[in-house]
């Protein structure tokens, strides 16, 4: 049987690009604006300039870094179950993360989103069984800036079973998110051996690196919580032109992120991820839905898998649309993405849900989403020929007859053999379709992001374990400036 | 005893096992059971669990057509005995249902066929190319109160106005409710020929039927 699968890249092509990634690793070398990331590079033996914070990193020294970060590892549930494989050609998806703005369906614009936001997505992500985890996908505009990005992670952890993409916006955040992992996980020990998030960690284009992201890859590392480093060139604007100039520049960026995070643990569990794009030379946006941005995620998806034996975890952010509203052009670049990330085996793509370049969240979208996303996966596992024989038995049980809905074996078979999708997908009679109320998919998924939430059921925490997040959010939120948290209107 | 028997009679049906299905009807008459409570208490019940799990979307239509050949399976053990015995089944109606004339097409007739035995119909399925004739025929023959005429092309669609012809020249047409489906067919048409009944998809044909016998 065989698994679809999409290289844009020849062997040759992939070596050379890896060659010229670790030669720019020493000219002109990454910039690293952490002064505790500079001390580990030049103790390593890479050449450290402390005046222009340049460091030099040998191709040896990488290398190593690369030979000591893991080829797979888990994510794990609530209930400690593995449910995302990072690692070979796995597929996942989990929503795109960080929107500033959420679509509101009724209002048909968009607006900044609030706790009561946040807390619809998590329970409709939720009930989603084709999108694998959650994601830190809503910001809300309730609480200060300060507080924002551990914020997510709390009401994620008080709502979520499915494992989390996550991240920071600040160095001191990390801590905070730590804390209230190792919260619900009993220990920081048990959080790393059983990870329950992997944390988003985002060099700057071409080749720098801010304080923030040093410190979230180092105390990733050395917490043992899961690291995906999103490298995100804008191709001709703050990378090269070309798609594979970018690749180059993409798995440089890792390089220096999985050398820099495997100085500060060794073996620690690391993702070759990004998010880039290609720019548009007209407007002077980052369209995540044009082709060449999913050639662009494809090909270094393709080079993160060719970097060692075994390959390393791959991570993009496909499955995302520019578009305003849910429209036609939204499923098309969606779907293009999904469909194109799933053959080249990206472990997990982040997008479902998300619009407006990374920026607005539509909970109907993300509700057609999990079907491309359904469809999708469907694809990768591509055309079942173990039957053996592959059709004589049945044709000749059938007969002229023609009537296989009879057979035994269309009702063994039918299930598996396509992606049975919900009525958000309209497959109706003409006249079915008129009678339910003529409704297009935009009204369809609205339909059913309502009974979705509806149908969520709250996670059985434990009330000590309530109280204690909370406890440890209202701390937190207070030295933000928060007296009192927004009140939580699921309970 | 009887309950447990009941209970394995119904999910022969749920799991469209039709050589369960008749196994347990002849077990049932082996025992002495009565194949009316074999019937309603043991087989219908699975059937209704079956057009249940459709209507939710659990199931879809392979399961409502293996759940309907079970059906048929133990019926057709128990029907005989239920005849001498003098008995009757309870049905909403009894429905003679084929494709018409010139016309070999299968799949949407046998859709509609399970689809109203699943809802308490039944079902003389007379095939596909049935001359006008033999749908007069039957429809004397089982008194039936529904006639249900297939055609998937504008061709052979004509021969649905054939059909009701022949039933009023046979001076049936006032006893029979006339149904007509397939694609090319619309409610234009059905008025045009004088069909009392139309529909667009098999379970739409469970409505009209259960509308044209007052349920």
């Amino acid at each position: 049987m065989i698994r679809p699968k999409l290289e844009f890249l020849s062997r040759e092509t992939v070596d050379r690009a890896i060659d010229e990634a670790y030669e720019l690793l020493w000219d002109p070398g990454v910039r690293v604006h952490y002064d505790e990331a500079l001390a580990l590079l030049a103790d390593a033996g890479a050449t450290v300039d402390m005046e222009s914070r340049v460091a030099q990193i040998p191709r040896s020294l990488a290398e190593k870094a690369v030979d000591t970060a893991p080829s797979s590892f888990h994510l794990y549930d609530f209930e400690g179950n593995p449910k995302v494989h990072y690692g070979g050609d796995d597929v996942h998806f989990d929503p795109g993360s960080a929107a500033i703005e959420i679509a509101d369906y009724n209002a048909n614009q968009s607006r900044v989103p609030v706790t009561a936001d946040c807390e619809n997505y998590v329970r409709l992500a939720e009930t989603l069984p084709q999108i694998d985890a959650v994601a830190t996908s809503i910001v809300c505009g309730d609480v200060p800036q300060e507080m924002a990005d551990w914020y997510r992670l709390y009401l994620l952890l008080l709502y979520a079973r499915k494992p989390i993409v996550t991240g920071t916006f600040a160095i001191e955040s990390f801590a905070i998110m730590h804390e209230l992992l190792v919260a619900v996980a009993g220990s920081a020990e048990a959080l790393a051996e059983k990870p329950r998030a992997v944390f988003d960690v985002c060099p700057s284009p071409p080749l720098l690196w801010s304080d923030i992201t040093c410190a979230n890859l180092i105390d990733a590392a050395r917490t043992g919580v899961p690291a995906e480093l999103v490298s995100m060139p804008l191709t001709g604007a703050t990378g090269p032109a070309t798609v594979i100039g970018s690749a180059v520049q993409h798995a440089a960026e890792c390089l220096s992120g999985i050398t820099i995070h495997q100085l500060a643990q060794p073996g620690s569990p690391i993702v070759w991820g990004g998010s880039p794009a290609s720019f548009d030379m007209r407007t002077g946006t980052t369209p995540m839905g044009a082709m060449a941005t999913m050639m662009l995620d494809c090909s270094y998806a393709q080079i993160g898998k060719h970097i060692k034996p075994g390959g390393l975890p791959t991570h993009a952010y496909l499955g995302m649309a520019d578009t305003k509203i849910v429209d036609a052009q939204t499923g098309l670049e969606t779907a293009s993405g999904a469909i194109l990330g799933a053959l080249a085996g990206v472990n997990m793509m982040s997008g479902p849900g998300m619009m407006d370049f990374e920026s607005c969240f539509s909970l109907e979208k993300l509700v057609i989403d999990a079907e491309i996303v359904g469809m999708a996966k469907r694809l990768v596992r591509g055309v079942d020929d173990t039957a053996d024989p592959l059709a004589l038995d049945v044709m000749r049980e059938v007969g002229h007859a023609g009537n296989f809905l009879k057979s035994k074996h269309t009702r063994r078979h039918f299930r598996r053999e396509d992606y049975i999708p919900t009525e958000v997908i309209d497959r109706d009679f003409r006249q079915t379709w008129f009678d339910k109320g003529a409704l297009d998919i935009n009204a369809r998924a609205h339909r059913k992001v309502q009974e979705l939430i509806a149908s969520y059921e709250l996670l059985p925490l434990d009330q000590d374990l309530v109280t204690e997040l909370e406890s440890i959010a209202a701390r937190h939120a207070k030295a933000a400036g928060l007296d009192k948290l927004p009140q939580r209107t699921v309970r | 005893m009887s309950e447990e028997l009941f209970n394995q009679m119904a999910q022969a049906v749920i799991d469209g096992d039709d050589e369960e299905a008749a196994a347990l009807a002849q077990q049932a008459l082996d025992q002495g059971m009565s194949p009316l409570e074999a019937i309603n208490l043991g087989f219908t019940p699975g059937m209704d669990t079956v057009g249940e799990l459709y209507s939710t979307g659990e199931y879809f239509l392979p399961d409502l057509i293996l759940g309907g050949e079970a059906m048929k399976a133990a019926l057709a053990v128990l029907e005989p005995a239920l005849k001498s015995a003098g008995q009757a089944r309870q049905v909403l109606g009894k429905v003679v249902l084929g494709t018409v004339k010139g016309d070999i097409h299968e799949i949407g007739k046998s859709l509609v066929g399970s689809m109203l035995a699943a809802n308490g119909f039944e079902v003389f399925d007379v095939g596909i190319d049935v001359e006008s004739e033999e749908f007069v025929a039957k429809v004397r023959q089982h008194d039936a109160d529904i006639l249900a005429l297939s055609a998937l092309l504008t061709t052979t669609m004509l021969h649905q106005r054939t059909v009701i012809e022949h039933l009023s020249e046979a001076g049936l047409r006032d006893r029979v409710k006339v149904m007509v489906g397939g694609s090319p067919v619309t409610q234009g048409w059905a008025d045009d020929i004088g069909a009392d009944g139309f529909a667009e998809d098999a379970a739409n044909a469970v409505v009209v039927a259960k509308k044209m016998m007052g349920a």
